[in-house]
């Protein structure tokens, strides 16, 4: 029975009310009195010094209240990395100084030179446009290769362009060379991550307000995390304390990890108003976004994979070079490393692994975390080659992957790239995908396709992610600069309605309908009796934001733990008011009864004689009903699944047609069945862009060529099918107090190489040689891939 | 400066506007619509549709003077006092939004296209939303959403 309640009900979401009336409150929405107008000029070159920067003519211009150039920002900190990595030879990365407007030279199209404040918007693109800047050109390089082998440095003092060479594990290295040379078969591909832009439709916007009278800074921004912004831009940038400063994140509209870091605008418009003593708002033109937002993926890989003779996988190595842009962006090297390295075992008991990652600096936008982040690299290369192996040693490519999945018996199961998973059951999961995706029924619609002149080919494949980012102690020992806990505090008013203040955000996930879904089945009331605050730093506790699929894991067990303070500090006013010990307080359906009597008081009279203690035991206990908790996770959580795409294929022009997409989850207990739905339909059109549309795209000088939505090609609603998602199977988390697992970045994961699997499928079931076609999988390349 | 008259959801506006200012701009900045978002500057994004003389335009795509003399609906008068609109209700019922920002250009956009074509195929939905991306939802839920609507309106129809 579908429940119309609390945890597991699909309850409708209540912020939907104002986002579908034109009430949501996104951040350029906010308009606040006396506000001034910035407009950056940007580099249109992608490597250059800076011979001059000329502003007279444009400070002399209407409305213009001031021009800031980087002479105004020395002195001031650079935007900070947030992660550190060791190198194979235990030196720390090459991290250089990331300005918040160029200091003489800009290093990619894209890089602020100069900025306007005015009056009007229009004003200050008007001034902007009149600054003389003087390039002295330098040679730029794009291809990382290059980079590595010959190219100009985008950072003189860093001496080279390689950040850091990462081997993980690197004892690891000898064994699994020993392995492969030793193994009955070795399938070898070599493949491109294709380089994306996130791209959620809310552009970036920050508003700087300080406030004179209190010495108060606010940010409002577009953020993931405003916590973190805090943080960061408080202590590393503009030196202000926390209690000097307030970021707030309202409405916010779409992230996928390119709205987690800390961007020079923020910096920027908080400075600003501080000289200016006025409210000084960005707002981002899309053309804007595409050479500022961290960009995702890019990289180059060549994978290895030994097997034995009866196909049992034996050692895998790979070889990958990550591109991080010309900078480091805030979470940067985790995402080749750290969140890629260690997921390489996949669902796969693979004895021996070895990762070699080269991180690499380019005149390119920073690339940083996008759905997924690591994990979609990881993913697509294991499913890829699997796929690859299959062929070659002849053998079903379902029933590899089954012969080699960890089994359901073997876990907890560590595998040899350092991760523990808790729980799993990937056959299951695979006999589910099976039946969802009618994949016996394939032949018949393979050979009616063929009627139709159309190649018809199904991929399948598995993945694992590491989510519910992570116990602090942990990845404190890898170089993450932070701790990543989750908060919560709950709020018991006097009359028994509840505010849940969280340091999760919500920015299309839907937090403020299912926190209260847990809340709700913990304490017996009603959802409409509880409301949730999120992303504002004044009145909300400390928390680490929403990325990693980890806001129900992490920021969920803060809130339960939050919640049983509750309970258990309401047994003690009960036990006081029924004369009995605490012990005997039995609490269920918003009624607290004394075990094994006829006594019981109801929560409403609880909470009321929190705030009203007239009758209450004050020696022994505080008034009020309100506790926080902070959750530091034990482990990551480990969802994974299985899914089967099939397309049909034009040989005549290369087209590719999804005609199906089936996925199988397994994101132990659920929450909310339609807002999980809703995450994997929205991670596989995203993972679909990628395997056909998307590509961020460079020319050799480092000028973007697909800066707008003309060249740029999101996926739109004709390019997707209609999508069958199921996550019936259930292993529960066995470490967190819900038993969740997160759901946001599954289908972007899964999705690719099922999609790139299908193709080469449908050519080879057409008699064309290939085995592999580098995403995006367009016509041509298709086309290209079948004249070759 | 230009004059202009117009109705934005039934009420009057005249006043002057700036011969550059974008019909979506003026909507936000001058008659504080904010419910109708810009998410692209190229006119392919469609965050910005509203109903001009009936019509449904990206708003982003013409001057605010052009729409002198004519009538202006904005997601904001989609719903009564009372309750939402039926599309609006079939969307929250579908889940067909996550974060929310392309959703009024998108019940602006299923509007129009059930207005033209009462009865579309989910073919001719994802035709006509074309011009609308949603980076969140992957669609699916959208084309329920409007489905559903046809359906309960062919119903109530018939009835
Ligand atoms: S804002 Fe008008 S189409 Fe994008
Ligand atoms: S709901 Fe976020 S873009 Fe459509």
């Amino acid at each position: 029975m579908p429940k119309d309640n609390g945890i597991g009900a699909s309850s409708k979401r209540r912020e939907d009310v104002r986002f579908l009336t034109g009430a949501g409150r996104y951040t350029d929405d906010l308009n606040i009195h006396g506000q001034a107008y910035v407009c950056f000029l940007r580099s249109d070159t992608a490597h250059a010094k800076l011979a001059s920067v000329e502003t007279d003519q444009a400070s002399a211009m209407p409305g213009v209240l001031r021009v800031f150039t980087g002479a105004d920002f020395e002195g001031v900190g650079g935007l900070p990395c947030g992660w550190q990595i060791t190198d194979r030879n235990g030196e720390p990365m090459k991290e250089p100084a990331h300005p918040i407007l160029a200091q003489g030279k800009v290093r990619h199209v894209g890089d602020p030179i100069a900025a306007v404040v005015a009056e009007t918007a229009a004003q200050a693109r008007d001034a902007a446009e009149a600054i003389l800047v003087d390039y002295d050109e330098m040679p730029a390089v794009v291809d990382m290769k290059s980079a590595l082998e010959s190219g100009p440095l985008v950072h003189e003092d860093a001496g080279t362009n390689l950040c850091f060479d990462w081997g993980f594990v690197e004892d690891n290295r000898e064994a699994v060379d020993k392995a492969l040379a030793a193994a009955h078969h070795v399938t070898t591909l070599k493949l491109t991550n294709n380089r994306l832009v996130a791209n959620p439709m809310e552009p970036r916007v920050a508003i700087g307000d300080y406030d004179a009278a209190t010495d108060v800074s606010t940010l409002y921004t577009t953020s993931q995390n405003p916590h973190v912004i805090r943080l960061l831009m408080g202590a590393f940038v503009l030196s202000i304390p926390e209690h000097k400063l307030r970021v707030v994140s309202p409405d916010v509209g779409g992230g996928f990890g390119s709205k987690i870091y800390h961007y020079a605008e923020e910096a920027f418009c908080t400075f600003a108003s501080r000289q200016l003593l006025r409210p000084v708002k960005w707002t981002a033109s899309r053309s804007e976004a595409f050479i500022s937002d961290a960009h995702g993926r890019d990289h180059v890989t060549k994978i290895e994979l030994g097997l034995d003779a009866e196909g049992n996988f034996l050692a895998i190595r790979t070889e990958t070079l990550a591109n991080m842009g010309a900078y480091l962006s805030t979470f940067a090297p985790a995402v080749p490393t750290y969140l890629h390295g260690t997921l390489m075992a996949g669902n796969y008991k693979t004895p021996q692994i070895y990762v070699n990652v080269k991180a690499v600096f380019t005149n390119t936008v920073p690339v940083d975390a996008y759905r997924g982040a690591g994990r979609p690299e990881a993913t697509f290369q294991l499913e890829r080659v699997i796929d690859k192996a299959a062929r070659e040693i002849g053998m079903d490519p379902i029933e590899l992957r089954r012969k080699n999945f960890i089994e359901k018996d073997q876990f907890p199961y560590t595998t040899p790239v350092a991760l523990q998973y808790d729980t799993g059951d990937y056959a299951a999961t695979m006999d589910k995908l099976e039946e969802i995706a009618d994949i016996a029924g394939f032949d018949a619609r393979a050979a009616e396709s063929k009627r139709n002149g159309k190649l018809r080919g199904l991929g399948v494949n598995c993945y694992i992610e590491a989510c519910g980012i992570a116990p602090s102690n942990l990845v404190g020992q890898l170089g993450a600069r932070a701790g990543l806990y989750e908060s919560a505090t709950v709020r018991v008013n006097a009359t028994g309605s509840v505010t849940v203040m969280t340091g999760s955000h919500s920015h299309g996930q839907g937090h403020e309908t299912t926190f209260p879904q847990v809340v709700s089945d913990m304490l017996g009331i009603a959802e409409d009796q509880i409301n949730i605050v999120h992303g504002d730093t004044a009145n909300t506790p400390m928390g680490m934001g929403t990325y990693g699929s980890r806001s129900i894991a992490v920021g969920g067990a803060a809130l339960v733990r939050a919640t049983e303070k509750i309970i258990s500090k309401a047994k003690k006013i009960a036990a006081h008011l029924m004369e009995s010990s605490a012990d005997d307080i039995e609490f269920a359906d918003g009624q607290f009864t004394v075990a094994g009597t006829d006594k019981s008081v109801a929560w409403g009279d609880v909470c009321l004689t929190a705030y009203v203690p007239h009758n209450y035991p004050l020696d022994e206990l505080e008034p009020g009903l309100e506790e926080t908790a902070f959750y530091d996770p034990a482990n990551f959580t480990f969802p994974a699944g299985a899914y089967a795409c099939e397309v049909e294929v034009d040989a005549e022009t290369g087209k590719v047609d999804i005609v199906a997409f089936a996925a199988a989850d397994d994101f132990g207990n659920v929450i909310n069945p339609m807002i999980v739905d809703g995450q994997v339909h929205g991670g596989i059109a995203q993972g679909a862009g990628q395997a056909l549309l998307e590509h961020a795209v460079y020319d050799e000088t480092g000028q973007i060529i697909s800066g707008s939505y003309m060249e740029y090609a999101m996926p739109r609603a004709d390019d997707i099918p209609d999508l069958i998602v199921d996550h019936s199977c259930q292993t529960p988390c066995t470490h967190n107090p819900l038993g969740v697992k997160g759901c946001g970045e599954a289908g972007a994961i899964g999705s690719p190489p099922t999609i790139v699997n299908a193709v080469v499928d449908a050519l080879r079931r057409g008699g064309y040689e290939v085995d592999h076609i580098d995403m995006p999988l367009t016509p041509y390349r298709v086309w290209e891939a079948i004249s070759r | 400066m230009e004059t202009v008259n117009l109705i934005v959801n039934g009420s009057a506006f005249s006043g002057e506007v700036e011969g550059r200012k974008l019909l979506s701009d003026f909507l936000r900045e001058d008659l504080r619509c904010t419910g109708t978002h810009v998410g692209c500057d190229t006119g392919q994004c469609g965050a910005c549709v509203v109903h001009v003389g009936g019509k449904a335009v990206k708003s982003c795509s013409m001057f605010a003077w052009e729409a002198d003399g004519m009538e202006v609906a904005t997601i904001e008068g989609m719903a009564d006092e009372e309750s939402l609109g039926d599309i609006q209700q079939a969307f929250q019922d579908s889940h067909a939004l996550q974060c929310g920002f392309c959703t009024p250009g998108m019940v602006m956009s299923a509007a129009a296209l059930l207005d033209e074509n009462p009865n579309p195929t989910d073919a001719e939905i994802r035709d006509y939303l074309e011009g609308n991306l949603c980076r969140c939802t992957g669609y699916h839920n959208i084309v329920k959403a409007i489905r559903s609507v046809a359906e309960r309106r062919a119903s109530a129809g018939a009835a």
